[in-house]
């Protein structure tokens, strides 16, 4: 029932989704390697079936979810958002999902749970990229409870009314459109309820440069380079930079769940 | 052996270097707009020219380490190849500035306040006397000098191999290998202590 709100402040421009050659083409998915191509080329190693999520910690029902078991359970619907990557490069994408929100239900939040943990898959014979160091594998990535359980806070499992493509995170994917990129972790087999912060990948390798709660915003600069605008995908060669906006369009839906938090101490 | 390739190789004029590296951007261009670059075009130029400046600075900081190391003599081709390396530094900066930051009143913020591209930027403003004075005249006008200033190189190849290696996200292997690399080659120069590279044929 968002289908209004889906598109946030950015609904008033009207979105125009990127093509499906743009949307699986240019990835950064590092287990396949950390050229934008690299996945597209890679990712058809890798076997997404079976699959399962392992869901533990705080909740009421711990265990193996089989990704069948959880597509029979849930509504998937059609969201349209915007895709801001903290590369300062951005994409439309019409995502096919449901709120992450019904999943956590299903396996019953407990009272004491404040945090939710997530993990990618860790298996190099597949993913080509986990030979390297790139980063501390398994990818883990981390959102407050809230944030967690606010309605713009997707599992995507599509694109284009199609399953998700493998090099944008098959078979079950979070998306978290205020966010930056790459907190909206692929390819997952894991989530953990928890009480404490849970550490993220990119937090862990440059923490300076990119903190738990990475939240779009044009006034907080990575230190490599400015976050005030961004190249959308798609415009060609000679395509004029455009204005980020704040929470990358959804302020309006998500400002409240930082109310009296400063964002440049809470980047 | 050596002897043969080094005579044929000296039948190859040097102006075929500038001729290709001059051609190269205009080339990258036509693929961009061809829709040969990928969906990213802009960033895909900019990396490439970024990436063949250094490979060419690198070229050129090896001719004299092939010559010392197995008597190839590429020293001819040395002048052309640093020149070629100034002009694709040149374009990868241009492509930087007008199609990829765009906002000109930012850039003077950017080159002060982010360290790689502070270094890349001072890699790119010593190369300029190099380039200027990539002449004949100016060889015989400076003598000694021309070959004092132009070992600026080592340094312009350091700050190259270092820009790229801080602009990497995460770890990662390939601009290790440049920087190692352009360390590698400088190392080859010193000849410490009873232990040189050297292996001068009889």
């Amino acid at each position: 029932g968002l289908a209004t709100m889906a598109g946030g402040k950015a609904q008033a421009s009207a979105l125009e989704p990127n093509s499906w050659e743009e949307i699986t083409t240019y990835n950064n998915f590092y287990e396949f390697g950390t050229g934008k191509d690299d996945p597209a080329k890679n990712a058809h190693r890798l076997t997404t079936s079976p699959w399962s999520i392992t869901i533990d910690g705080l909740v009421d029902r711990p265990g193996d979810y089989a990704f069948d078991e959880i597509m029979a359970a849930m509504t998937v619907e059609e969201r349209i958002y915007r895709f801001r990557c903290v590369e300062a490069w951005s994409m439309v994408v019409p995502w096919n999902g449901f709120e992450l929100k019904d999943l956590l239900d299903l396996a019953g939040v407990q009272d004491g749970a404040k945090y939710v943990a997530f993990e990618t898959l860790y298996r190099p014979e597949e993913m080509v990229g986990q030979k390297f160091g790139t980063l501390d594998w398994p990818y883990v990535e981390g959102l407050r409870l809230d944030e967690a359980m606010h309605p713009l806070t997707l599992m995507a499992s599509g694109i284009y009314g199609k399953p998700m493509p493998k090099q944008n995170g098959a078979p079950l994917r979070l998306v978290v459109p205020w966010k930056y990129g790459f907190k909206s972790i692929k390819s997952i087999v894991k989530i953990t309820l928890t009480d404490k912060e849970p550490p993220t990948s990119w937090n862990k390798a440059n923490g300076r440069e990119y903190g738990f709660y990475s939240n779009v915003n044009p006034e907080v600069d990575h230190p490599r380079w400015s976050q005030a605008t961004e190249r959308q995908i798609g415009g060609g060669i000679f395509a004029k930079r455009i204005p980020t906006l704040m929470f990358n369009g959804y302020e309006e839906e998500v400002a409240g769940l930082y109310d009296g938090m400063d964002l440049k101490e809470f980047y | 052996m050596i002897d043969t390739l080094n005579k044929n190789v000296r039948k190859l004029p040097a102006w075929v270097i500038c001729l290709i590296g001059g051609l190269y951007p205009f080339w990258l261009l036509w693929l961009a707009l061809s829709g040969d670059l990928g969906v990213d075009p802009a960033k895909a130029m900019e990396h490439l020219l970024g990436e063949r400046a250094l490979q060419m600075l690198i070229a050129g900081l090896a001719i004299t380490p092939l010559r010392n190391a197995f008597g190839i003599n590429l020293i001819k081709f040395r002048r052309a190849i640093g020149v070629t390396a100034f002009y694709l530094v040149f374009s990868h900066l241009l492509v930087w500035l007008v199609l990829d930051v765009q906002l000109f009143d930012q850039i003077w913020a950017d080159i002060l306040k982010r360290p790689y591209i502070t270094i890349g930027m001072a890699a790119f403003v010593i190369m300029i006397p190099l380039a200027v004075t990539s002449n004949n005249w100016s060889v015989r006008k400076l003598g000694r000098t021309w070959r004092k200033l132009h070992k600026l190189t080592y340094v312009i190849c350091l700050l190259g191999g270092l820009h790229f290696v801080m602009l990497a996200k995460g770890f990662q292997w390939e601009p290790v290998l440049y920087l190692g690399t352009v360390i590698v080659l400088l190392l080859m120069r010193l000849k410490l202590a009873g232990f040189t590279f050297a292996w001068k044929r009889a």
